[in-house]
């Protein structure tokens, strides 16, 4: 049925793409994935190759924001080739069939590209029984046919990547995220609330190229995305730095884009490429919209970061007043809500502004995603 | 009699099963179940109410901020806080753009491939295409060569032998009535719409940081900074300038695109306007107004209900009627099976379907994870069709005039709109209404902050130490898909009960206690189905109603349960 000389350039030509544009193309996938310049044209090449690799993507305990996210992806001119590069067969939420005619693509493709496909999953898996259930399968089932057969799975948002908001306390259904439900399964997390598109994109054509998944840290996140504390590539840092804050929404700090840290920004002690990369071709960023961070692709944020309005504690070297000596050394979540325990309105006082860090390392919460890990 | 399963239905939101009652090639009974539950609202105990927009905007990533909208009304609402007109108007702008953004990509990546045969472009002649096309719209990209290149590109995926997204599509059924040059002009424009969607939804960047989740609501107001001479305000001249150039390309979009290509398809298939009914009572909470919202009269989509397709009344909503029922729903009330008003709410999950694999449902037992949502006990379809009755029959001068237009193009009687293609033309009409809107909120966000009003937040409340004891109170928005209302109700510092009652629930609810069908279960009856392998026309019916089932699904209450936040092992710092 597949025609052997089937070359995707010259598909892309048929849709005006030309080669220069499809190099152009790359060319941005090698500055997003940090690769050297000579890997050029092996993405070139690999993106250029006959037989389109088929991807399933499975949507469980979602929102449909990650698939939503993915339809923003950014390059204007060729995100139409992104989704050209690959045969994108199942996808609930735009597949044409529905019923039978759904499901039954899923079980070709699971038995006739066994090993070979990519699998992406959006949405946690519950472990309670009926609390999902598609074609009268039960998500468990679902993604462990699908994931445990295909050559990688890549795990998108926050609630394929750890549970996310399903599994936030008192987590009713029991959720979990995909690599704690398939254990053993290879799994790629792309963190977000939702994942970033540009993000996902390029550690497709990764894996398109090397046939491999770029290098992940010790939660299997993607290093080139998750490697680098927001707070460190923020635009707002210099802020900071001179002590100038917001300390109430709508005032002169607001207005001239200073530091939100007060407002409680999580970018200290949560990692991320949003300040680079930004969100929606470039267009901007929640910080840069004037509210703080909320640490999205960190594990668990959902009750680790929260609450999102309260200060973050104090962090060794972060240079801190409020509570150092009443919650010392703890968790960040822990500290958070010890602190809301203890009393919510000292968070919320107005306070003096801390001091410039002097030892910007100082601020180790997340130092471990620095190693590199490539297995999982 | 045979029974039909559509499990999953597809291009939808979320995840919902379709079972019906086939007799001679018709759909003599319906149940519609929603099959995936998450629990937000239990998660949302004892949480800060001023986040919790950040955590409902999470109940749908499609409709994204319209749960995020809704709750900081509701939270505002019970903390009694006014917030700025700035702040109105950027919540406008958002939403408004939502409502442009999410049904254009309804019409064309959800909806179209029920009327449009993908595999029938490749038969268009594309000379006669772009005659087709400049007949119909002024629209530039109309030439031969133009359709050629599309055409081009759906051979190529043929040819190649992997259609990637169009691999489960019903072509050739016998339901498909457009002629193949209708189809390229189609094809062509749900390509086109898919680039244009991300690229006018910056507009949420701008203003939100991000979509889908823009992230810049307040109890209060708004993040959005505004400041005439501040590179770094989040409203400035040069962003106005952005925007304000973003709303006129939705408007051109709209007006040159959608608009003709719905006419055009709908031109085709004037049997459904006699199909897909529904229950006849139509409920709007109305949005949309100027200021800081509270004031109905002057609300663009005007508040109201319709009862049993009678437009020459229209009747005052009353919060009070609202109630929610699970007797067929798997949740177990503490008293019974009695209804609940939204500030009663109480549910526990409980699933008692069959154990999965399955292959029916319980449908005279509990089969659904909606509950049923009633208004004076009787079940109410809600949405841009909806939206579209009240106003016309409240006498809403721009609604009526842009009803009565489409009315006298089809030349037909306003009971046409009680169909399947009246959703479809109602959610057409309300785009246009809205995208013509949108400019005019950029440009009174310039007048204001030329004129040195910057206010944006209303901060008087926003330290819990200024709250009541306890307080409560609820936030209604007219969402893309119809009525939306939150249910806040706060002690000391945390939230003791949240619900929200959503426009998905009101449409594909089950049955309630009196066996009353939920709309999308009465639209589908007498429905044809030609190839039960392959129920197209199930999918045009429920299609229209646009559903969104991860809204629809949620959960109240779990009160006196008890669980403390977890630490994070994982987060050790020093």
């Amino acid at each position: 049925m597949l025609s052997p000389e089937l070359d995707v350039s010259s598909a892309l030509a048929r849709q005006g793409i030309t080669r220069r544009q499809l190099a152009k193309f790359c060319g941005a996938m090698l500055a997003t994935l940090a690769l050297p310049d000579r890997y050029l044209a092996q993405v070139v090449q690999a993106v250029g190759k006959a037989k389109k690799p088929v991807l399933v993507w499975l949507q469980f305990q979602d929102c449909t924001g990650c698939s939503e996210s993915m339809l923003r992806s950014s390059n204007p001119d060729v995100a139409e080739a992104v989704l050209d590069l690959l045969s994108w067969e199942y996808h609930e939420v735009i597949m044409p069939g529905a019923g039978k005619a759904a499901n039954s693509v899923l079980d070709r493709v699971v038995n006739e590209d066994k090993g070979k496909y990519l699998a992406v999953v959006e949405g946690a898996i519950p472990t309670g029984e009926g609390f999902c259930n598609i074609g009268g399968h039960s998500a468990m089932e679902i993604a462990d046919k699908v994931c445990r057969n295909a050559a990688a799975t890549i795990a998108v948002g926050a609630c394929a990547f750890d549970g996310g908001l399903v599994r936030a306390a008192p987590n009713p259904t029991g959720a979990l995220g995909v690599q704690e439900a398939l254990p053993g399964v290879k799994v790629m997390n792309m963190a977000g609330c939702p994942h970033n598109p540009a993000n996902t994109a390029a550690a497709l054509v990764h894996f398109l190229t090397f046939n491999d998944l770029p290098a992940l840290d010790q939660y299997n996140r993607p290093l080139f995305a998750y490697g680098r504390i927001i707070h460190d590539q923020c635009e707002r840092r210099a802020h900071y730095d001179a002590g100038r804050f917001v300390v109430d929404w709508g005032d002169e700090g607001h207005r001239k884009g200073w530091c939100l840290y007060k407002m409680g920004c999580k970018g200290p002690a949560a990692t991320f490429n949003c300040p680079v990369v930004g969100w929606n071709d470039h267009t901007s960023w929640p910080i840069r919209a004037g509210h703080g961070c909320i640490g999205c692709a960190s594990p668990r944020f959902w009750d680790h970061m929260s609450p999102f309005y309260d200060r973050i504690p104090s962090v060794p070297g972060f240079g801190v007043e409020v509570t150092a000596g009443e919650i010392g050394l703890g968790l960040v979540g822990a500290t958070i809500a010890g602190v809301t325990a203890h009393g919510l309105i000292k968070m919320i006082k107005p306070a003096p502004p801390p001091p410039p860090v002097r030892e910007t390392d100082g601020l180790t919460v997340n130092q471990e995603v620095q190693q590199p890990r490539k297995e999982n | 009699m045979a029974r039909l399963v559509v499990d999953p239905v597809t291009r939808i939101e979320g995840h919902l099963r379709i079972e019906a009652q086939l007799d001679g090639g018709k759909i003599s009974d319906a149940w519609s179940a929603g099959t995936m539950f998450r629990g937000i609202e239990i998660i949302l105990q004892k949480r800060d109410p001023r986040e919790a927009w950040i955590w409902t905007q999470r109940i749908c990533g499609v409709c994204t901020m319209v749960h995020a909208l809704a709750s900081v009304r509701a939270v505002e609402n019970a903390l009694q806080i006014e917030v700025p007109e700035n702040a109105g108007l950027v919540r406008n702008l958002i939403a408004g753009s939502q409502m442009v953004q999410d049904h254009v990509i309804h019409f064309y990546h959800l909806h179209a491939l029920d009327w449009v045969d993908v595999t029938l472009a490749l038969k268009a002649d594309p000379a006669k295409t772009s005659q087709l096309a400049q007949s119909i719209s002024n629209y530039e990209k109309s030439s031969a060569t133009y359709f050629k290149g599309v055409q081009d590109r759906v051979k190529g995926l043929v040819a190649s032998g992997q259609l990637s997204l169009f691999t489960s599509g019903y072509w050739g059924h016998p339901a498909y009535h457009l002629p193949p040059e209708a189809n390229l002009l189609a094809v062509a424009h749900y390509l086109e719409a898919l680039t244009w969607q991300k690229d006018f939804i910056r507009l949420h960047a701008v203003l939100g940081g991000k979509n889908p989740h823009p992230q810049t609501f307040l109890v209060g107001g708004m993040s959005t900074a505004m400041d005439p001479n501040e590179p770094f305000a989040v409203i400035n001249p040069e962003r106005i300038t952005f925007l304000r150039q973003l709303v006129r390309g939705a408007k051109k979009f709209v007006d040159q695109v959608y608009i003709p290509d719905v006419l055009a398809v709908a031109g085709f298939y004037k049997d459904w306007f006699t199909r897909g009914e529904g229950v006849g009572n139509f409920l709007s909470y109305g949005d949309y107004g100027s200021g800081n919202q509270t004031d109905a009269g002057t609300f663009l989509f005007p508040r109201g209900v319709v009862l049993n397709r009678d437009i020459s009344k229209v009747y005052p909503v009353d919060p009070a009627q609202i109630t929610e029922a699970v007797s067929h729903s798997w949740y177990d009330y503490s008293d019974g099976d009695k209804p609940k008003h939204p500030f009663d709410g109480e549910t526990n999950p409980k699933y008692s379907g069959p154990k999965a694999p399955y292959d029916f449902l319980e449908v005279d037992k509990k089969y659904s994870w909606l509950k049923s949502p009633r208004y004076q006990g009787k079940p109410m379809e809600v949405g841009p069709l909806a939206r579209m009755v009240v106003g016309y029959a409240a006498g809403q001068k721009e609604i009526k005039a842009a009803v009565d237009g489409v009315l006298k193009l089809f030349n037909a009687p306003p009971t046409v709109l009680f169909s399947t293609l009246g959703r479809i033309a109602a959610r057409a009409i309300e785009t246009q209404l809205m995208a013509g809107h949108l400019e005019q909120w950029v440009d009174a966000l310039d007048s204001n902050m030329a004129h040195g009003k910057v206010a944006i937040c209303n901060t008087t409340r926003w330290d819990p130490s200024t709250w009541q004891a306890s307080s409560r109170g609820f936030g209604w928005h007219e969402a893309p898909r119809g009525s939306l209302g939150h249910w806040v109700e706060i002690e000391g510092r945390g939230i003791k009960n949240y619900q929200a009652v959503v426009p998905t629930t009101w449409n594909a609810g089950p049955r309630d206690s009196e066996g009353q069908r939920g709309p999308y279960e009465a639209s589908l009856i007498n429905t044809p189905v030609a190839d039960p392998d392959r129920p197209l026309e199930v999918l045009r019916t429920i299609h229209s109603f646009d559903p969104c089932i991860a809204c629809a699904v949620h959960v109240v209450d779990a009160r006196g349960r008890d669980y403390t936040i977890p630490t994070a092992p994982d987060l050790k710092v020093g």
